[in-house]
């Protein structure tokens, strides 16, 4: 039975965890991307306008807290305050007066904002300009659009390279004619044009549109196209698939006799394999971990890390299962059933402490294996097939942590669910950096440590598709 | 009138025992004031050199320091005056790796083969620092120092107040027994 309820919430945690890349295309959703964060969220219809949470619009990009008293709506972002009336559309922030576009609306204490008043309400909170298309849903804040250049050699054979400058994590299929590509949480932006067309007789044109918080880049072609992803997956290369030889191989040629091979049939769909990461905030919930400072858990903490890291990782080229996405608690045997059931290739679990400073990364300090069953491991110690691998994604994220300036050392530590993952698994524990321990909460220290994170993951993606 | 006189006699006489009585059970249920005590004074007697397995805080590993304490002859009471002499050491101010004032062993049960069970108090536990790396000096400074100074021992469970407990504080897991080698090799290569 506790292994069915296991089952069942590892499901449900890959589900809700995976959903919003699941997202109805009937279902209104804004594409919101930040330097620390990019995210979306869903977009709701109120007599004939949209509207958007504020509190879930504000809430990866810092610390915010909200109150509902009688018609007030008040909300605080970082040391910033808003105050908004049910109904009115007149509203204050840090002080000023301004009007939003439609009445402040309160559905079950939270505050809904007209969609059309964001570009002039968030600089107000954030103190950064945004750009926000409107009719695609999708916002940007600060310089963080990234525009496609495409080159094109005539070959043979044709190869189209689509340069970003950032590595890039898009959706690609292919049908004949045409490759497709969605990039859900990149931040892609026109390339100038929405046609671009080309002087080949393979590769014809390639068009940029955007809807529903989604960029879409098609290339256009007379022949089957595919993909592949170079220069650290900042650029995606397209060219002709490859057709199917004309003569049988020495082990599969035809019998004497036997009709001539019947044609085949197109070029697969292009299928671009991503690692699976599984990134674990620990504690959360009633399980509130160190208490950091008299107002800060653990548990926050570890959650804003994580998402700085899913974000780096993604961009990386990883795909991403988040065991905590919100104040939840899970245990942690429900966390490695989890990560069990995902078959990811690396599982990474973020601690944070007020002690010491810099990082320090632990794999598993395996206790006396109990009893294991032919092939079955024993649940104490499933890690030990892959304490190996683990002890070399801990020695490059400590290398690469101490090239960002951390002090980092890597260890050995009791630590569930370590010894109860069976992929690669590390534990990274956060110090204080030189500004002591308001650097825990500082986004720009924690997006440092998230990048070295990753890019010690990437650095063994190899091995660790390999565990997967 | 004489069986009246006797009657009050042994009135009075049951009513001065009752009341002893009551005096004796009073003093039983009070806890003696040694109990009371945070922590268990220090043995006496020949002292003998051991090596303590002390954990640094600041550098994040343990660091053996000898030092001269009074054991009792028994393995198990060695043992446990073994580890009371760490606490106490970390209870000092100053101490590199602070334990609240309250800590203490209640006791080490020596199971063979090779396994000992040390009994920590609620105190210990509950007013420890939450932290991977306090917590696990902390099991690390335990279990290496209990296996460097008592023989033979292989592995090492931890309860708290008699009772298997989750974590130390949080994090350090005490559910499976702490493998001796393991952890020596793990304190060696920090």
């Amino acid at each position: 039975m506790p292994s069915t309820t296991n089952k069942t919430l590892a499901l449900l945690l890959a589900t809700v965890t995976l959903l919003p890349a699941a997202t109805s295309a009937d279902e209104k959703q804004l594409s919101v991307y930040a330097p620390v964060a990019t995210y979306t969220l869903p977009v709701l219809e109120r007599g004939g306008r949209e509207y958007v949470g504020l509190l879930e619009l504000l809430e990866p990009l810092g610390r915010v807290s909200s109150q509902f008293a009688g018609a007030y709506w008040r909300i605080r972002y970082n040391a910033v305050d808003g105050a908004f009336i049910a109904g009115r559309t007149r509203a204050r922030v840090r002080g000023r007066d301004f009007d939003l576009s439609g009445p402040f609306l309160v559905e079950n204490s939270r505050g809904l904002v007209p969609l059309s008043s964001v570009v002039s309400l968030l600089p107000r909170f954030l103190g950064t300009p945004v750009n926000f298309h409107e009719s695609a849903r999708r916002l940007f804040i600060g310089e963080v659009g990234v525009q496609p250049s495409f080159q094109l050699e005539s070959g043979p054979p044709s190869r189209l390279l689509l340069n970003f400058g950032t590595p890039v994590n898009p959706t690609i299929s292919t049908e004949p004619g045409r490759l497709r590509m969605l990039f859900k949480r990149d931040p892609i932006v026109s390339p100038g044009s929405q046609s671009i067309s080309f002087d080949n007789k393979v590769i014809t044109q390639a068009t940029y549109s955007e809807n529903n918080g989604v960029a879409e880049l098609n290339v256009t072609a007379t022949s089957p196209l595919m993909a592949s992803f170079s220069n650290n997956g900042k650029t995606i290369v397209i060219t002709p698939a490859p057709t199917v030889a004309a003569t049988a191989g020495p082990d599969n040629q035809a019998a004497p006799g036997a009709s001539p091979a019947t044609p085949q049939p197109p070029a697969a769909p292009a299928v671009v394999h991503r690692p699976l990461a599984v990134v674990d905030p620990a504690h959360g919930g009633e399980e509130r971990g160190a208490a950091l400072t008299d107002t800060l858990p653990e548990k926050d903490v570890t959650l804003g890390f994580a998402r700085l890291l899913r974000h780096e990782l993604e961009l990386r080229g990883f795909a991403i299962l988040l065991l905590r996405d919100g104040d939840s608690t899970v245990s942690l045997d429900q966390r490695a059933s989890a990560a069990n059931a995902a078959r990811a290739g690396i599982y990474l679990s973020l601690h944070a402490t007020s002690q010491g400073s810099g990082a320090r990364v632990y794999t598993a300090l395996l206790p006396v294996e109990g009893p294991s069953k032919g092939t079955f491991h024993a649940w104490n110690s499933a890690q030990a097939p892959a304490l190996a691998v683990s002890g070399a994604v801990a020695a490059a994220i400590v290398a690469d942590m101490q090239k960002r300036q951390f002090q980092a050392r890597g260890a050995s530590a009791s630590l569930r669910p370590l010894n109860n993952v069976l992929m690669p698994a590390v534990a990274v524990e956060l110090a204080p950096g030189p500004n002591g321990i308001s650097d825990l909460s500082s986004a720009n220290y924690q997006q440092r440590a998230a990048a070295a994170i990753a890019d010690a993951v990437v650095s063994l993606r190899d091995r660790l598709v390999v565990q997967q | 009138m004489l069986s009246v006189v006797a009657m009050m006699a042994l009135v009075v006489v049951m009513g001065f025992y009752v009341r002893h009585v009551r005096t004796q059970v009073r003093e039983a249920e009070t806890p003696a004031v040694a109990n009371a005590l945070p922590v268990a004074p220090p043995p006496t007697g020949p002292t003998e050199t051991v090596t303590l397995y002390v954990a640094d805080d600041a550098a994040g590993s343990l660091r053996p320091r000898s030092a001269q304490i009074p054991l009792p002859s028994g393995r198990q009471q060695r043992a446990e005056e073994l580890l009371r002499a760490l606490v106490r050491l970390y209870q000092q101010p100053g101490s590199p790796h602070p334990l609240s004032a309250t800590s203490d062993i209640r006791s080490i049960y020596l199971v063979n083969p090779g396994t000992a069970v040390i009994d920590l108090n609620a105190a210990f536990a509950d007013q420890h620092r939450s932290g991977i790396l306090s917590e696990q000096l902390t099991v690390n400074s335990l279990v290496e120092t209990l296996a460097v100074n008592v023989p033979a021992i292989q592995r090492v469970s931890i309860l708290v107040e008699g009772k298997a407990r989750e974590t130390l504080a949080g994090h350090a897991d005490l559910t499976e027994f702490f493998d001796v080698p393991a952890v020596g090799k793990a304190v060696s290569a920090q």
